[in-house]
């Protein structure tokens, strides 16, 4: 066996291997919303489904990126403690926005419909909240960061064709306009919000 | 005279936006959320605290107890509002040159209205007369290349734009035939009462429709007035441009630079 046949061997099981790992958008967000549901159907505390569901937040959704993004250019003007401090605060402010939104739903069963990659680093996988007879069917889509195809992470909600992070952006946005740009009103924000 | 007025007001107020162009990419840029100005922001903020204020004294309780209505009830009454809007959204359609919805729209209303008893049931989804898209004057304005100018918030109706709040004075105009055979003419059948009876029933509706949503979204926002205008203003877009899905009406640059 040759150099050159063994390269092409060593080549074959290296893409498979990563074939092998790779998880696909929409399998990702089937079986986060399946944990999600599994939660929220248990008979627990509130604050317990909180709690499970800050973590499954914590692994599934890249909560840095989002921060940054909603920052918009503020953020190239920020130093490195600045960044530091935000990323923090931002954290606990998101985990608790996040969880206690769904944290509202009992037993919600999400399904997954479609997927469009947008680039190598963006797929929108398209879901539907099933209807009830207390609420009609809410479609969901999902943008999901494939940069690293072992561990795509959920960048952004649109429910009904409005984006939470673009609301969000917009409201911290709003926050800094209010006062002149200063960053510490908005650490000041995300501080209180997360405390009470 | 109030209408040469109106319509005098309606030019002045466009021709500040107004711009032959009109492809969709133009409209997609004119009508993006942050390229709308927030000019009268104290004011807005103002008005704003005085309709939460009246939500929580009228609108909230109101819909609170309409939720516990039959649900058969719930979609009758909104089978019949919605197959009233039918009659400012066809001359919507007509006038966006979208002749086709305009038959679908015009054949749904007659057949709900008739069959359908007044729009109480939706006979023409189950005949296969799908497509139901509401449209309005602000709408159409802003497909004929109109910019939207300023946010607004009018008191008790809440969010909006100067276009489509000049827009909406088409309504009482002539361009609204329930408002027409309701109050502007003095019919045997309808009175003033109908028509704004309709549009309370609308606001508890939608109210009653959104009411875990609008709950959550004020519980958890740091600044619930920035989030209530950019949900109107990114729900606004869609409509205009008709947009059923995600990804046409969002800018995919905001997010290429965020690396990991």
């Amino acid at each position: 066996m040759n150099l050159k046949k063994i390269v092409i061997i060593f080549f074959i099981y290296f893409l498979n291997l990563n074939n092998l790992h790779a998880i696909e958008p929409d399998v990702f967000v089937q079986s986060t919303v399946n944990r999600a549901s599994l939660i929220l159907s248990k008979n627990i505390s509130k604050e317990e489904k909180i709690n499970q569901l800050k973590e499954i937040a914590k692994e599934t959704v890249d909560i840095k990126g989002v921060g940054f993004y909603s920052l918009g250019s503020v953020r190239k003007s920020l130093d490195n403690d600045q960044k530091k401090k935000y990323l923090e605060l931002f954290e606990a402010y998101f985990l608790k926005s996040f969880s206690s939104r769904l944290a509202e739903y009992t037993n919600p069963e999400i399904q997954v419909n479609n997927k469009k990659i947008l680039n190598k680093n963006y797929t929108i996988v398209n879901s539907v909240l099933v209807g009830t007879s207390e609420r009609s069917e809410v479609k969901i889509d999902w943008r999901i960061y494939t940069k690293s195809l072992e561990n795509p992470l959920i960048r952004d909600l649109i429910i009904e064709g409005l984006s939470l992070a673009r609301t969000q952006k917009e409201e911290f946005s709003s926050i800094l306009n209010s006062n002149d740009g200063d960053i510490n009103a908005l650490f000041k924000t995300l501080e209180t919000f997360s405390k009470n | 005279m109030f209408k040469k007025v109106t319509i005098f007001l309606s030019i002045i107020l466009f021709a500040i936006n107004a711009n032959a162009a009109s492809d969709g990419e133009l409209t997609l840029k004119k009508n993006q959320p942050s390229e709308i100005k927030d000019c009268f922001e104290n004011l807005n903020r103002a008005t704003f605290a005085f309709n939460q204020v009246l939500d929580g004294i009228v609108f909230k309780p109101i819909a609170s107890a309409y939720r516990v209505l039959p649900t058969s009830v719930k979609s009758g009454v909104s089978n019949s509002l919605d197959n009233l809007s039918n009659l400012v959204t066809i001359p919507n359609n007509i006038l966006q040159g979208d002749l086709k919805k305009a038959g679908i729209n015009s054949g749904r209303f007659v057949i709900n209205t008739t069959i359908g008893l007044l729009g109480l049931i939706d006979v023409a989804e189950l005949l296969g007369l799908t497509e139901y898209e509401k449209e309005d004057y602000g709408q159409s304005l802003a497909k004929l290349g109109v910019g939207p100018g300023c946010y607004l918030v009018l008191p008790v109706l809440g969010p909006s734009t100067v276009r489509d709040t000049a827009a909406s004075l088409a309504n009482v105009m002539g361009g609204d035939a329930w408002y027409n055979i309701t109050v502007k003419n003095d019919t045997q059948h309808f009175s003033d009462i109908d028509y704004y009876s309709s549009k309370v029933t609308a606001g508890v509706d939608f109210r009653a429709k959104n009411y875990n949503s609008i709950e959550n979204l004020e519980k958890n926002s740091v600044d619930f007035y920035a989030s209530v205008k950019s949900l109107y203003l990114q729900d606004r877009q869609q409509k205009i441009l008709n947009s059923n899905g995600t990804i046409e009406a969002m800018n995919d640059s905001d997010w290429e630079e965020i690396e990991n």
